[in-house]
Formats: structure tokens, sequence, C-alpha cells
């Protein structure tokens, strides 16, 4: 491990953009810390931390100068490996026939700044989607194959974070370049620092740096350690996949509905959700037609449209959709869970439904049902 | 015996999967109401695919858009793209109104097919309703071509009325064959139809089959299916037989878009050829 002072951030910055990376990372716009570009390490949130809960998100001033000190907001890396709309490729008529011109997607250099643990095992699932599926998706492979993630351990968890019941944080173990942990003691304000591939210690060469001490790495352990016990949320996994099968038919399913506005909101701020859906069209004069590819939301009754209805026309359905897929189906299909536990969908949700919330609501009718039955038994 | 769905693989010598190719139609024939039979050819510059019996295409009508439809032709004759199409909506519609010498966009072939290699030396039960006939006529195309391969040979098919039987001088041509057993039944008919009324399934009650020896392909309207599995189990036809293909909102047929889900599968890539004990626990559930 290594150990950069606050002050060499600007350096790796520019070593960053001298290897032609575009920087991208957490600022403060609109009352949020979102993700966007970053000039330098001064439009970073300093001093700036968040209070989260169902249904709420504030920004509030820290009592230091932290640069890393909140949870995440209601963007993800998503929105730039995965765009929200992307042409796939433009035609041209040409009499009865016509011409398809393939969209050569750029390939890009991000080098993202202060990603979470959690971020990154979304970024992991996306990754089993788009590239090691039976396709590969070229517009995410272009953005995502050299990505440079710069990854922060969290120094103090959301309201709504959850990623301990998840396995996928808080301390940062895979899928990074360099990742850092932020430590501010009394006068000092450092960044202990850990490579993850080969790439990431070459950067570190061109930013002034040296080796930790025993004592800087276990400070920079107690923090993550500490974080790990702040959890605003619990979402009990044991047996979730078979609770979940087992209760298709459970009537918390009308009860959720009963509060789901179907917005979509949570779908949007997820970082693993990744559904989208196509627009063909053409111009005034018909000779020129193009497909573009959005997100969308399975909260839509269009989501599930074949032939005269919708397969899923009740809220129920919808919202046990896109819990089961999360939880349950997930694990069936790529092989992990979906949810990585950020939070967001309870955050931004404007009704705060809680996904652990609703889980646990399952859970305890269940116990409740089998304690009444052995009652019933003794009785 | 163990029947599994035949997985194809991915067609790696074009590298874009969401790139349309160029297909000229050769022909159009006028099936029953509403539908047309499409033959393509790949247009200049395009080569020709090979494709299994199940397996479905993305046909897109420049400008209008794009949607997945089975190929229903030979699989022993890839260079002629075959595709039957029932007007619905904006694209099968534009797709009715095609004519020869009309180019549209071509992905795939996508999905899983039905498992004739698996079923050599078994008997094989097709059950249709409906544009169903479709999917199931490469599996018929397939197994009639190594006739000699196959124990009894069965296609049940049922259709609304008399009118909306597909195929229909196909399938007085394979009624006239000893080696192919074909039932026709209608929902509703006027007193001038000789042949039989009432649901598919009761077809199945006319037909004697060996459960331990025999395989069942299904595609139809899903209460269709529901019935014949059913009704194929109650019979004695274990799940691990039965065949379904399975119909979902597809946006990229390439696992991306998530539009296809019913449960843990994704009917584009899993499917849309299901063995039946994948998806039993879900198939009966409303809303999946
Ligand atoms: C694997 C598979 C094979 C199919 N094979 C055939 C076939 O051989 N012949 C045939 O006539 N039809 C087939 N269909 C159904 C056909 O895809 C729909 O009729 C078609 O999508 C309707 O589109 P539209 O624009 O004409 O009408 P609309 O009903 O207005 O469709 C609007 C949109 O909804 C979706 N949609 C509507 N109905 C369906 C549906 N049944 N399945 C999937 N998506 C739908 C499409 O995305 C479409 O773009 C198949 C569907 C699937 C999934
Ligand atoms: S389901 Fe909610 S908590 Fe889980 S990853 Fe998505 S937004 Fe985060
Ligand atoms: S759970 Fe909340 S955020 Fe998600 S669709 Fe329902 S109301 Fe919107
Ligand atoms: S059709 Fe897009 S994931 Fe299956």
């Amino acid at each position: 491990m290594h150990v950069i002072e606050r002050d060499a951030l600007t350096a790796l910055f520019v070593a960053l953009r001298q290897r032609a990376f575009r920087l991208l990372g957490p600022t403060v716009r609109d009352g949020a810390i979102v993700y966007d570009e970053l000039a330098s390490p001064a439009d970073l949130p300093q001093g700036w931390t968040d209070t989260q809960d169902g249904g709420t998100y504030r920004l509030v001033r820290r009592n230091d100068a932290a640069l890393f000190g909140y949870a995440v907001g209601p963007h993800s890396w998503k929105q730039f490996l995965h765009p929200p709309t992307v042409r796939l490729w433009q035609a041209q008529r040409d009499g009865q026939s016509f011409h398809i011109r393939a969209e050569q997607p750029e390939q890009a250099r991000f080098a993202f700044i202060g990603v979470r643990s959690c971020e990154l095992h979304a970024i992991a699932i996306h990754d089993r989607i788009f590239l090691h599926d039976a396709y590969v998706d070229p517009v995410y492979r272009a953005r995502r194959e050299n990505l440079f993630i710069v990854a922060v351990n969290c120094g103090q968890a959301g309201g709504t974070c959850f990623c301990v019941s998840m396995h996928t944080g808080p301390k940062v173990t895979q899928g990074f370049d360099l990742a850092l942990t932020e430590l501010l003691t009394g006068e000092r304000h450092y960044f202990v620092v850990e490579t993850g591939t080969a790439r990431g210690a070459e950067v570190l060469q061109d930013i002034p740096h040296r080796a930790a001490t025993a004592a800087e790495e276990e400070a920079a352990a107690a923090v993550v350690a500490r974080t790990a016990t702040q959890m605003g949320r619990t979402l009990h996994t044991a047996g979730l996949q078979e609770l979940l099968y087992r209760n298709i038919e459970h009537p918390r399913w009308d009860e959720v509905a009963s509060r789901c506005l179907t917005c979509g909101n949570c779908t949007m701020v997820c970082p693993t959700c990744f559904c989208t859906t196509v627009t063909d069209t053409t111009d005034l004069t018909g000779a020129h037609a193009e497909r573009w590819r959005q997100w969308d939301s399975c909260f839509t009754t269009d989501f599930s449209y074949i032939h005269g209805g919708s397969v899923r026309t009740s809220a129920r359905s919808r919202y046990r959709h896109w819990l089961m897929h999360k939880l349950a189906t997930w694990i069936d299909q790529f092989g992990t869970s979906g949810c990585v536990g950020c939070g967001r969908c309870i955050t931004w949700c404007p009704v705060a439904i809680d996904i652990t919330a609703e889980v646990d609501a399952i859970r305890t009718s269940e116990h409740r049902a089998a304690a009444e039955g052995k009652n019933d038994a003794n009785a | 015996m163990v029947y599994t769905p035949e997985q194809q693989p991915v067609d790696t010598a074009f590298p874009d999967p969401m790139l349309p190719r160029l297909y000229r139609v050769e022909q159009v024939r006028r099936e029953i109401r509403a539908t047309c039979t499409l033959a393509l050819v790949p247009d200049n510059g395009t080569t020709a695919f090979s494709f299994a019996p199940g397996q479905f295409t993305m046909l897109y009508v420049f400008g209008i858009g794009e949607i997945p439809i089975s190929i229903s032709g030979d699989p022993a004759q890839p260079h002629l793209l075959v595709h039957t199409v029932r007007a619905v909506g904006p694209v099968s519609q534009a797709l009715q109104q095609l004519k020869r010498g009309d180019v549209i966009g071509v992905r795939g072939p996508f999905g899983s097919s039905w498992p004739i290699e698996d079923a050599k030396g078994s008997d094989v039960i097709l059950v249709a309703g409906g544009l169903g006939l479709a999917p199931l006529r490469p599996a018929l195309y397939a197994l009639l071509s190594q006739r000699e391969q196959y124990g009894r040979l069965c296609l049940l098919y049922g259709a609304r009325t008399p009118q909306d039987v597909l195929y229909a001088r196909e399938l007085a041509r394979w009624r006239g064959r000893f080696d192919l057993d074909v039932y026709v039944t209608v929902d509703s008919a006027s007193t001038a139809w000789r042949g039989q009324v009432g649901v598919v399934t009761a077809l199945l009650a006319k037909i004697p089959f060996d459960p331990a020896n025999t395989v069942a392909l299904v595609c139809g309207p899903e209460v269709m299916m529901r019935f014949t599995t059913r009704e194929l189990q109650e019979r004695g036809l274990s799940a691990v037989h039965i065949f379904v293909s399975m119909e979902r909102n597809m946006k990229c047929a390439l696992g991306f878009c998530g539009h296809c889900q019913f449960g843990p599968t994704f009917v584009c890539k899993d499917g849309p050829v299901l063995r039946y004990d994948r998806i039993q626990s879900w198939f009966g559930k409303r809303e999946i």
C-alpha cells in the first residue's frame, strides 16, 4: 500500500488527463451529488455529505474538508457505460431497397473517480450481461474497454445502504485500477492507495507517493470496518430466492402495489437495471431511417405488450417482476444477485417503498404462519 | 430417453448482432385471413445463413419497426428464408404490403430449436394451434426428410374455423402420406365442414402413444399450450418429453433488452423452444 497526500490528487488528475482519459466523478449540482465531468479536484464535493432515508435525500455540510464523505447519489456509472439513449444505426432508402450505415461507436477513454465497492459490483454485473454472454454489445464494449477506475473505500454508510448484506462492500475488493481510502486526522488529510492493476501502478508512478506505514494501513482498514457497522438497512438474504419463489402469490404484492406509483424511478436509479427499448424513426421525406435504443422500465405496461394486451397489467405484477428479478431470477440468469445494496431505489422512491422492508414483510408473514401452525398443532 | 432443446451456436461471421442484413422478397403468398408467407433471398452482398427448426428472426421494415417472426420454411433450403406473418399491428401489417423485389432487414437466426436430433428413435407428436403451425412446419420438414429415423409421427392441428386452417393444401398432401398421421380440428364450423369440431386437446384422446418413447412438440396460444401440456401429462408423458415454444415482447433478441423475460427464462436466448419441466412452475401463473 502507498500513501498520497491530499494535494497530490491534482497530480493524479493530470496523470490521467495526460493519458487522454476523460475524467468523470462526483460533483454537486441541483442539491445532489451527481456524476459528471471533472476538471480538477476542486470540482469534487469537498466538505459535503448527505443524509438519506426512504424517499428523502439532503445535502449537509460536513465539519471537515473530506472529498468523498458521502454515500451514492441519484446517478450511477451506467449512464456512461450503457447510455440512456444511443443511435444504433441509420439507413437510407434507395428505390425498393435501402442501405444501412453502422454506427462506429467511439472508443471512449473514461476515467471514473470515486467508484464505490457496490458500484464495482454493478459494473461487473453489466460486464456479465453485455460482454460475457452469448452476444457482445458493441456500444458497451467501446465504452468499457479502456475504462480506468479510481475506486474509493466508503468512509461512511448512507441511510439506505445495505452492501454488507449483499457482500458487495463497503471494502473495495475487485475490478479497480487504484483504490483510495480517505483519512482526515487532525491536520493531516491523505489517502492510502492500493493498486489493482499494472496500469494503476504505472499511473501511481507519476504521482508523489510513498509506502504506507503499518499505522496508516491500520487506520485505513479501520475506516471501512467502521463503515460496515453503520449500514442504514439490512436485507436478510438467507434462503431468499426460495422464499420469493414460494410466495409468488403473496398478499404483500397487493399491499405494495397500493402504494407504488409505477413511476419507474427505482429502475432508472438502479445501477444494475439494464432494460432498454428501441425506437425506429424516419425523417419527413421518409427516405432516412434511424434506430435508437433507450433505457426502459419494467414498470410500464408497454414493456410486456403482446398482441392486444400486456402480460403484466397490474401494478402488483410489475412490482413483483422487478423485485423478483433483482433478488431471485437474476441468480438463475447470471449467477449473482441483481441487487448490490446501494439503497438508491429506497432513497429515490417518491413514496419510500423499501426493497428490504418488502422482503422482511414476506419473511415475517411466513414465520408468523409457521408459528401459528405450531400453536394450532399444540392446542 | 433424455431430450433437450438444441442451443444453436452464435453466428460469429457477423460481428454486430444489432445490424440487420438485407433480404429481398422473392415471393409473397397470401394465406388465410390477414396472413401471408414471405420467401426471402439474400440481397446483393448478403450471405445466407442456415437455421434450425424453431428458430426465429427479427424482421425490419424500413422506417416502421422490427418484430420477431419464426422461420416457417425448410431448413434443408436455407437460401430461401420463409416466414409466415399475421397482420396484427404496424410492422406485421407493413410486412403484408411487401411486393416481390422489396428489401427488408433480417437479424438472426435466434434462439433454441426443437429436439430433432434427440428425438431420433422416438415417436413424435406435434400439436399446433392457429398460427403455431408456422414454427412447427420446419420441424415437420426435418422429421420427414429423415423419416426412417423416427417411429410414429403425428400432427394434431387446431384452428378457429375452417377458413383459418393454415397451409391447407400442404396439410392435405401430408394427410395422404401413410407414414404421417394428420388430425385437424376447428373450434366452430358451419355444417359444410366435414371434419372434426372441438379443441385440439380432444384430438389427443384419439391417438395412442407410449409415454416412455414419445416426445411432444407444442406451439400455439398460451392457453392452448396450457391445456395441451396438462392433457399430455395426464396421459403419462413426462414434462421432460414435452417442448413448448413461448412468445414474449422482444426488442433485441440478444439478451440485452430484458423484455422477453418469463420468470428466470429469457425467451429470446434460452427459448423460444423450452423443455416443459424448465418452465412448468411458472407456466400457469398469471402475469409472469
Ligand atoms: C419468438 C416469436 C416468434 C413469433 N413468430 C411469429 C410468426 O411466425 N408469425 C407471426 O405472425 N407472428 C409471430 N410472432 C408474433 C409477432 O412478433 C407479433 O405479432 C408482432 O410483434 C406484432 O408487431 P406489430 O408491430 O405488427 O403489432 P403490435 O401488436 O402493435 O406490436 C407493437 C410491439 O409490441 C410487440 N409485440 C406485439 N405482439 C407481440 C407478440 N405476439 N410477440 C412478441 N412481441 C409482440 C412488438 O415489440 C411490437 O413491435 C412471434 C413472436 C415471437 C416472440
Ligand atoms: S435494487 Fe435498489 S438497492 Fe439494489 S442495486 Fe438496485 S437501486 Fe441499489
Ligand atoms: S417502487 Fe417507488 S420508485 Fe419504484 S416504481 Fe414504485 S413508486 Fe416508483
Ligand atoms: S428480446 Fe431482448 S432480452 Fe430477449
